[in-house]
């Protein structure tokens, strides 16, 4: 139905043009999903773009073809690429929180768009919307049509986003990362229905994502991009079963199995990036071993921590209601041991972490660190020495460094601050040798956070904590930014770092199978309350609470087969 | 080395990039540049010192611009009533002009960043306070704020000392009305940079407050105020030219721009166009160049509108 030849994408810029997809060919039949995979850059959501026509202004395809039916694509103006658009293809975005007019109720969203493509009466339309909202499982639609957007959760938002692109009936929709906004519960119901979708109305999909599971899930066909061209193409099961393309094994590698604990990920040598153990790391690891005699970090304890948040006032005189973000939460982290604190996005799981960074003021609990009192943020003085001790790695390295600081300057500040090196010239020195520690070359230190990439801002974060030579880190979902291959390098250091220097941390994911592979403990969260906490295979190999349970049997499992995936060196 | 690096840098940056693709914006930085340097150099490049009582004479006054009938080739834009050469009071008086606005503008920067930056980082009591003071300044007119510290100067201040003065009080004045602009936009830019992650970083640290302000936050919105700053400075000349124009600005014997067209006023109707519309129109264009770079910074700092 779709055919796409030879297609290529160029992007002017002033220094000329940079070719963003390249020579790629493809086809979609009625009722099949196509999957686009691949990382950031790989050019998946320009080709999604180019087909849509709707490329931004810089870009434009320099050759090929694209033919949808008997349509020629490329050969339509821009009145009648409109018409199209809606009508014969429709889109779902990443996002539905911002893919849908808060202003407006989904009856009207819908209405509208049904009416904008066909010439029928209001009431006509409402009843299609309210049969397609029941397609696809909306309980009691005919009352809940008139509800606003923010009055449904984002699984049911997608829902809605789902109807909207279908209630013209299109042949073709593009769903650009359409779970990857969503917990993974809500994204197995969604990916459920757009197969549904697939088989009962013969609408075909393309799939983009970066999730290589997502695409084993629900996938007929698959293409592999790596920087605009096509790595490889084919049948899932044939893809990913029998993989021939080495990065297609590297990408399958890198994602971490739910099912089985590895040592670290093995992973290719990438570019531009320095073996970890080299002669410059020894200054900073035999630094960080120097800083006392003990070889495990602290033990933390926490007892009945609560944070209770003010809500929204209700009423002009009324009261705001109070929001429980955590309740009553105790739980211990051994010396030296990771702790995996996993739960669904708004269970509470930073707000813990920030209680012990001293970032939020807990309403009760208290928190010891070696059975010392750890106070909590208010009366935490800023000489305090758990200051330098507890460290944090945040989720997004795009706003965790400075951008207007020099990495040298990010790095040397704890040396300096919390007085570790009283010599300016070997606070350089240390700091260089610790981005040889966590593998960056020590020309890194002179450039600026935006000319790295998030996987190297991720680096330097963890050599920022490191170099206040701490014994708890605490890491918020450190890799969920970050592409599959560099979730594996970063989940690689971490260890490394964590076992060398029996680094006490908590990590923060709500990935269970990101979880499994770094983690000694387990606690699971649920709605601000801890529902099971205990050691991590055994958790793995029998959770006791139902929601745990719940919990794992929806994580989409995808088992590559790790021994059969041949890589390269390993790092 | 590392020169070189950061000269490549600036050459390859986009700023400079897309000023080159800006003919109004390097049209007015000319024109900037130029009035600056002049105004700077007046007591050198000038043919007489306007100050000079000695140096003119009013067997010279009232001569049209040089490429009129009448014209002299020693006064090229003719001169006054006074027979003093209108091209140097006018480059004396820009570098006054100049040099008010330009300290009245850092005034208020320095005053209104340091609140502003105070107040959406500490939040609670303190910014309460800060901004009320702010919105009640930025409900009077500038002027009336100028027009009343200039008439509390007088009337604290002996006649003597309040004319040697006048240049401090102006430029205070202007500064009064200009720091609210700094400490809004300060203000609401912490307001963005707090909750992110490098600065709950150097919170977690427990860095001080002031270093985390001045080092971490303010190097981070520079950008929005470096623009504000720009066109405050075209609003400040405005300001002062005003204040001269309606005599409580700078005396007729030191003339700014301001009083130039002052000065000026009388001979509109008499025929002796050149004594009020040339500095007119040099003020209009100082002050149209300068807005254009502001709008071009803006442009700049917000991608999203280009």
């Amino acid at each position: 139905m779709l055919q796409v030849e030879g297609l290529s994408v160029r992007f002017r810029h002033r220094h000329g043009a940079i070719m963003a997809v390249e020579d790629v060919s493809l086809d979609v039949q009625r009722g099949e999903i196509h999957g686009l995979v691949g990382e950031s850059g790989a050019g998946k959501s320009t080709i999604g773009a180019a087909i849509m026509g709707l490329l931004p202004a810089a870009g434009e395809i320099a050759s090929g073809t694209l033919t949808l039916g008997e349509t020629d694509l490329r050969g339509l103006s821009p009145a009648q690429a409109h018409q199209l658009r809606g009508k014969r293809i429709s889109m779902i975005f990443q996002d539905p929180q911002t893919s849908l007019n808060p202003l407006m109720t989904i009856e009207a969203q819908l209405i509208e768009t049904i009416r904008a493509h066909e010439d029928i009466s209001v009431d006509a339309a409402r009843a299609r919307a309210i049969a397609l909202l029941e397609e696809i499982g909306i309980a009691n639609a005919a009352t809940r049509i008139r509800a606003w957007p923010h009055q449904f959760s984002g699984g049911m938002r997608q829902r809605v986003v789902i109807a909207l692109s279908l209630c013209t009936g299109p042949d073709l929709i593009i769903a650009d990362e359409p779970t990857t906004a969503l917990d993974v519960a809500v994204q197995a119901q969604v990916l459920d229905l757009i197969q549904r979708l697939a088989r009962t109305r013969g609408v075909g999909f393309i799939l983009i994502t970066h999730d290589i599971g997502v695409i084993a899930q629900v996938a007929d066909r698959v293409t592999v991009l790596r920087g605009g061209r096509v790595v490889e193409q084919g049948p899932t099961a044939q893809v990913l079963g029998r993989p021939r393309q080495p990065y297609t094994r590297a990408l399958m590698a890198a994602v971490p199995p739910l099912d089985q604990k590895l040592d670290r990920f093995r992973l290719p040598q990438v570019e531009g990036e320095a073996p970890a153990q080299t002669g410059a790391a020894q200054e900073a690891g035999d630094w960080l071993k120097a800083g006392d005699d003990r070889t495990a970090g602290p033990a933390l304890d926490l007892s009945g921590i609560t944070v209770r948040f003010q809500g929204e006032r209700q009423g002009l005189f009324a009261k705001p209601a109070e929001f429980v973000a955590l309740d009553g939460v105790s739980l211990s982290i051994r010396p030296g041991t990771v702790m995996g604190l996993v739960g669904e996005s708004g269970s509470g799981k930073s707000t813990l972490a920030k209680v012990i960074a001293a970032l939020v003021q807990p309403s009760a609990g208290d928190m010891r660190l070696d059975r010392v009192i750890l106070p909590p943020m208010r009366s935490r003085a800023r000489g305090h020495p758990s200051r330098r001790q507890v460290q944090m790695v945040f989720q997004d390295p795009y706003s965790s460094l400075n951008s207007r600081h020099r990495v040298i300057d990010i790095l040397t500040e704890p040396l300096w601050l919390y007085g570790l090196e009283p010599n300016a010239a070997r606070r350089d020195r240390l700091a260089r040798s610790m981005l040889a520690l966590v593998g960056l070359t020590p020309d890194a230190a002179d450039r600026y956070p935006h000319q790295f990439s998030g996987g190297q801002r991720q680096r330097i974060a963890v050599a920022r904590a490191l170099l206040s030579r701490p014994g708890l880190l605490l890491c918020d979902e450190p890799t969920s930014a970050l592409d599959v291959s560099i979730q594996a390098q970063i989940l690689n250091l971490l260890k490394d770092m964590q076992g060398r220097f029996g680094l006490t941390t908590l990590f923060i994911s709500h990935n269970l199978a990101v979880v499994r592979q770094m983690s000694d403990d387990i606690a699971v969260l649920k709605d601000g309350r801890l529902v099971e906490t205990g050691p991590s295979e055994a958790f793995f190999a029998g959770p006791v609470a139902d929601y745990s349970r719940d919990l794992l049997a929806q994580t989409p499992t995808v088992r590559f087969d790790q021994d059969a995936i041949p890589t390269g060196t390993e790092v | 080395m590392p020169e070189r690096g950061r000269m490549a840098g600036l050459i390859r940056s986009e700023g400079l990039w897309l000023f080159t693709r800006s003919p109004a914006a390097i049209l007015a930085a000319v024109v900037a540049v130029l009035i600056v340097a002049g105004a700077a150099l007046a007591p050198w490049i000038a043919p007489t010192d306007p100050y000079d009582l000695a140096s003119f004479s009013l067997m010279d006054g009232l001569l049209p611009p040089a490429w009129q009938d009448g014209g002299n080739p020693r006064f090229l834009l003719g001169t006054d009533d006074q027979g003093r050469d209108m091209l140097s009071s006018i480059l004396f008086g820009a570098r006054l002009s100049l040099s008010i606005a330009a300290t009245a503008m850092a005034i208020a920067l320095v005053l209104g960043v340091g609140l502003g930056l105070a107040a959406g980082y500490l939040g609670g009591r303190f910014d309460a306070v800060v901004m009320r003071i702010a919105d009640v300044q930025l409900a009077l007119p500038a002027i009336l704020t100028a027009l009343l510290i200039d008439g509390i100067a007088r009337g604290v201040l002996p006649r003597d000392l309040h004319d040697d003065l006048r240049i401090a009080v102006i430029t205070l004045a202007i500064a009064l009305s200009l720091w609210v602009n700094f400490a809004r936009t300060a203000r609401a830019s912490v307001f963005v940079e707090r909750n992110k992650d490098y600065v709950q970083a150097a919170i977690m640290m427990g860095q001080h407050p002031v270093r985390i302000m001045l080092r971490h936050i303010l190097p981070n919105i520079v950008g929005p105020l470096l623009v504000i700053a720009t066109v405050d400075l075209a609003s400040a000349i405005l300001l002062e030219a005003t204040l001269s124009f309606l005599g409580v600005g700078l005396p007729a014997d030191s003339p700014s721009l301001g009083t130039l067209i002052r000065i000026g006023m009388q001979f509109l109707l008499s025929g002796e166009w050149w004594i009020l519309w040339i500095p007119t129109i040099f003020l209009v264009v100082l002050v149209v160049a300068i807005n254009l770079l502001g709008d071009f910074l803006r442009d700049l700092f917000n991608p999203g509108q280009r």
